[in-house]
């Protein structure tokens, strides 16, 4: 029997905001343990939670983002369960009222070769609501310690639909979540920092049956090629046991990514019963047209979006565009060297090739390199115009990148420039040549154009290397034609 | 000035301070003499701090000399509910479980007392946790009615309405959930006002049940609780319950707003299980309202006999959530008998809490718990809905509603064993925290047995103004507030 | 609601983390029936068609804009804590 897998992902993502969603006190990452607290972090006797409006215009835009209905009305519910990590022993969080429901996701399968455009598919979404972080265990051999400074960062849960059937497709889809809020400006989605994290649910069922399987839970994805791997790993386990004749049972299992294996975690002593109810300490949350409006107007054009104009626009290869509609920064960097040069896939080419590399090589980034989007522009101009020879450019590049210097200057500098040539002793050189080569000169004429090259070698040895060849081709055709 | 000083209202001691009859230190130093020599027999207080006060009353009389005197509260030593945070000073809420626990900050309406002048004089006994009518369930044991202090002095704010009786503070807070400011100032013949939901920040008020509690003033006169709430009344930024409006002059507007007002008995406050001294001495006072010129209409709250049901399905509910953060993880009582973190849970709530917040912690995790949230906690929401708007139909017709405040006097300590017996003590005032009213307990007499009676009157949302008006005018025609326990 | 209710105190106090001894379990769970039987009342009640209060005096988009405050230092953070190291506060070895 041939089996499918149905995935769906609740994915975690942290809020980049400065003060926690329910008090003021400031949320980050890497401090000394519990200096991120105050009365309500701490769930003290009395302490009080007042929503912060940044972790909710962020949801919304998030929502916005991903093409959900945000709620006219949302409101909070309290989740109630013990655990050493959570203040209060509940979590704030959104029960049957999230402030954003449905929803897509687009992803990009893996194209037919590495250089070709893979399938697009949308990942439904059934919601997305907002929650409270909790704080962090440190398992000692004995004994375990607790810090809160995560507990009360803002965190939202972007739930899908069962809908997505291969490891590939998951990894597309955390790919794409994590790009949308980068974009967003809504979260850094540093998996390392615990700022985006993921679960799967998994099951599989023959194929034409509609029915979901039992579903296996899988926790600890922490990072983003876990999850791809911890998934084929558990679509495998899966298909195994049922092809052994065995049954699956539902559970939650622990990926170790290091391993790569996974590991029923003991099942718990009790079955849930979190007694949701609506938290009395807040108030209900009204989305209306103007906020909604004035968020939408902050909503950036997305990568896919993006990339389909970069098509359109500057006829850009895909081998370009899937490397520069995934960061922002370098998208609106090349855009900008774009359309300071006139030509875009010039400098697309020296950003994705020559750039990268650079900044990879040195370990920067981008918004700090000292080569800006107009030494881009100015250096493909340069080449276009025939005034650097492209062997010479690339060490312009290279000096460039060190200095933060215009590449004119570094050319002039360096004597990397092609000579400001005198147009009589040019047309002097080149009357010479064709005269040497007489074979040349017939098979030019008899139309082989590529003959003309034969003519250039001795024009540049008597130039020192130093002509410009837009000039002396543009030269020998003239000269060619008149004789 | 009488040699009483610790019986005297805040609007007499005042003018005495600012006359400078009379320092700060000095009247602090009665208070504090005064709780000396009675407290072993109301044990009111749970803990005080005696240097702590003198020194604020000293702060107190230095800003006096410099002309930087806040107020009518400067210098007048207020006691505080074992509820209300106060910075470094023990917040136990009555319970084993909070024994040892020292607040790292101050409750909002701690801040208002303190920039009023006020001098945060000790930590008041209470119900555990709030929770209860008697101020028996205490882990520091009950405290006596300074009346007879045989009996109980009503709850759970026991201790604020005592220590304000027996004259061991001159004003006092406590919190009221389902009565609980109301009914021990009836029991101990003092004024007791539950203001209206949001109207005093909750900041800093250890929870019982968030969408019912309100912190309110013990006080002498209205007039006193006309300061008080004033001083402690607000929006506040860090609860977001509190509500925007603006906070008249309470003490001003008393002389300002006069009748006639139309008054409300609502006839379900009249039935069964009604003391009949305690009614008549309500009947009076009705009488003295019609005297006044009032007019007074028999009314109709239909759901009346729900509250009681509705509330301790609602408060339990959000007690046992609010209190699952005792957990002797961060803070609090932690049993040394755990065998794993599961254990520890379980173990340190069960050696921390007692039998009443256990048995509501119960019932609570029960009405919410999978299968029974609709018929339970969702149903009795949605009666809230139609007790409030019992309550709004009949503020269509009337201004206020008078009521008594408890449906007995001040009972034996020990005699109420049964939980639901207790829970009875509540029932005219549950109503008016369900409907998020403001209400006020007024002495309107005492009994043959010398035992203080309170009425009720119940006003619209944020007509504390209108509310104090009327009260202060039976009072003012009355002597009650002259009337004073025999310690 | 319409039927007895059935307390499961077990559960319950699982659910609760409070461990009850046999005596206490006995007497709530005696106690808490007679309440809930009292609280049976509330199902004559027709709530048809009536919303639920879940706030006395409900206003919408409570909040506060987002400006980092200075909070607790670690030591007052940790002041009331019944064990703690490194400045975090210590519990049992939790598993899983
Ligand atoms: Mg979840
Ligand atoms: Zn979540």
């Amino acid at each position: 029997m041939n089996y499918e897998a149905v995935i769906g992902l609740e994915v975690h993502v942290q809020i980049k905001t400065k003060s926690k969603i329910f008090t003021r006190v400031a949320a980050g990452y890497g401090h000394e343990p519990n200096t991120l607290t105050d009365p309500v972090v701490l769930a003290l006797p009395g302490a009080l939670p007042v929503m912060n409006k940044a972790a909710l215009d962020a949801v919304i835009k998030a929502g916005l983002l991903l093409g959900c209905d945000i709620a006219p009305v949302c409101k909070w519910d309290r989740k109630n369960y013990f655990y050493p990590d959570s203040p209060k022993n509940y979590q704030i969080s959104q029960y049957d009222q999230p402030i954003c429901l449905g929803g897509s996701v687009e992803i990009e399968l893996p194209g037919a070769a590495r250089n070709l455009l893979g399938q697009h598919k949308k990942i439904p979404l059934t919601r997305i609501h907002l929650e409270e972080d909790v704080g962090k265990l440190n398992h000692g051999a004995t004994d375990s310690l607790v810090d809160y400074n995560r507990a009360g960062t803002p965190l939202m849960e972007i739930v899908s639909e069962p809908a997505m059937h291969t490891a590939d497709e998951a990894f597309a889809y955390l790919t794409s979540i994590r790009a949308t809020m980068i974009y967003g400006g809504i979260s850094d989605c540093d998996m390392e920092k615990g700022q985006l994290r993921c679960d799967a649910n998994i099951s599989i069922r023959p194929v034409g049956e509609t029915k979901l399987g039992v579903k296996v839970e899988l926790k600890n994805l922490n990072s983003i090629s876990f999850v791809r791997d911890g998934i084929a790993h558990e679509i495998k386990r899966q298909l195994a046991v049922v092809e052994r004749g065995g049954t699956l049972v539902q559970e939650t299992r622990d990926y170790d990514g290091q391993a790569g294996t996974s590991q029923s975690l003991r099942s718990k002593e009790m079955a849930h019963d979190y007694r949701y109810f609506p938290d009395p300490d807040l108030m209900p949350v009204k989305v209306d047209e103007a906020w909604k409006q004035k968020l939408r107007t902050e909503c950036p054009e997305l990568p896919f979006a993006k990339q389909e104009r970069f098509f359109k626009d500057y006829q850009l290869p895909y081998t370009l565009t899937s490397v520069l509609v995934w960061d922002k920064d370098l998208a609106d960097y090349f855009e900008e060297a774009a359309k300071l040069s006139g030509k875009p896939q010039a400098a697309g080419n020296w950003i994705v090739n020559d750039l990268l590399r650079e900044l990879g090589a040195a370990k920067l980034d981008l918004l700090t390199s000292k080569v800006r989007p107009t030494h881009i522009a100015a250096l493909v101009q340069l080449v276009d115009s025939g005034a650097v020879l492209t062997h010479a450019a690339k060490e312009i590049f290279v000096e460039m990148f060190a200095t933060g210097d215009d590449p004119g200057a570094i050319a002039d500098r360096r004597g990397l420039k092609a000579a400001p040539t005198d147009a009589g002793e040019l047309e002097q050189w080149c009357r010479d040549s064709i005269a040497a080569n007489a074979k040349a000169l017939a098979e030019f004429k008899a139309g082989k154009d590529s003959a003309i090259n034969a003519f250039k070698g001795s024009i540049m040895k008597a130039a020192k290397g130093k002509a410009n060849p837009k000039l002396v081709d543009e030269t020998l055709r003239r000269l060619l034609a008149a004789s | 000035m009488s040699s009483e000083l610790f019986l005297r209202p805040i609007t007499e001691l005042a003018t005495a301070l600012d006359e400078k009859k009379l320092s700060s230190v000095e009247l602090t130093q009665t208070v504090i003499a005064r709780t000396k020599a009675v407290d072993g027999r109301v044990k009111a207080f749970n803990s005080f701090d005696e240097s702590d006060a003198l020194t604020q009353a000293a702060a107190s009389d230095a800003r006096r000399a410099a002309g930087q005197a806040r107020g009518p509260l400067e210098g007048i030593p207020i006691g505080l509910k074992d509820v209300i945070a106060v910075t470094g000073q023990p917040l136990t809420a009555s319970s084993k479980m909070l024994a040892n626990f020292v607040s790292p900050y101050d409750a909002t309406v701690t801040q208002k007392l303190k920039h009023a002048g006020a001098v945060l004089w000790g930590r008041l006994n209470c119900d555990e946790f709030a929770m209860g009518s008697s101020t028996e369930n205490s882990a520091f044991g009950p405290t006596g009615n300074p009346w007879d202090t045989t009996r109980v002095p009503g709850g759970s704010s026991g201790g604020s309405a005592a220590a304000l009786a027996a004259g061991e503070a001159i004003a006092t807070l406590g919190s009221d959930t389902g009565g609980s400011i109301r009914q021990p100032a009836a029991l101990c013949g003092v004024v007791g006002l539950k203001p209206t939901y949001g109207l005093v920040s909750r900041y800093g008020l250890i929870a019982f049940a968030s969408s019912l509690d309100q912190i309110g003033p013990f006080a002498r006169t209205v007039e006193d609780a006309a300061i008080v709430l004033g001083a402690i009344a607000g929006h506040d930024e860090r609860d977001s319950t509190s509500f925007k409006t603006d906070i008249p002059n309470y003490r001003a507007e008393l002389a300002t707003r006069k009748g006639p007002w139309k008054l409300g008995i609502p006839k379900e406050y009249f039935g069964e299980g009604l003391d009949p001294e305690i009614a008549t001495a309500v009947e009076q006072a009705i009488t003295f309202y019609q005297k006044q010129g009032c007019e007074i209409k028999e009314v109709s709250l239909p759901h009346t006999r729900y509250c009681l049901d509705t509330y301790y399905v609602i408060a339990t509910a959000e007690a046992s959530s609010n209190l699952a953060r005792y957990d002797g993880i961060r803070y609090g009582h932690r049993s040394k008998n755990a065998a794993d973190a599961v254990d520890l849970y379980s173990q340190s709530r069960a050696e921390g809490f007692g039998p009443e917040v256990k048995r509501r912690i119960i019932l609570g995790t029960y009405v919410l718990s999978s299968g029974y949230y609709d018929a339970y906690y969702l149903r009795a929401q949605k009666v809230r809905t139609l007790i409030r708007q019992d309550f709004l139909n009949a503020f269509r017709d009337v201004d206020a509603l008078l009521t008594p405040t408890s449906p007995m006097p001040a009972f034996k300590i020990g005699e109420k064993a049964d939980p639901l017996a207790l829970y009875l003590c509540d029932i005219y005032t549950i109503g008016v925290n369900l409907a998020g009213l403001p209400g006020i307990s007024v002495p309107c007499g005492l009994t043959k047995s010398g035992l203080p009676i309170g009425a009720q009157l119940i006003g619209q949302p944020f007509q504390e103004a209108n509310l104090l008006a009327l009260a202060h005018a039976y009072e003012q025609a009355h002597e009650w507030r002259n009337q004073h326990p025999k310690l | 609601m319409s039927t007895a209710p059935q307390l499961d105190i077990d559960l319950i106090a699982k659910l609760a983390r409070l461990a009850l001894t046999p005596g206490e379990k006995a007497k709530f769970a005696q106690q808490l029936g007679d309440v809930l039987h009292h609280i049976e009342q509330l199902s004559k009640v027709d709530v048809s068609g009536v919303e639920p209060t879940a706030h006395a005096s409900p206003v919408f988009n409570v909040w506060a804009d987002d400006i980092a405050q200075p909070g607790l230092s670690a030591e007052a953070a940790l002041m009331n804590a019944p064990a703690q190291r490194d400045h975090m506060v210590v519990v049992p070895k939790v598993v899983e």
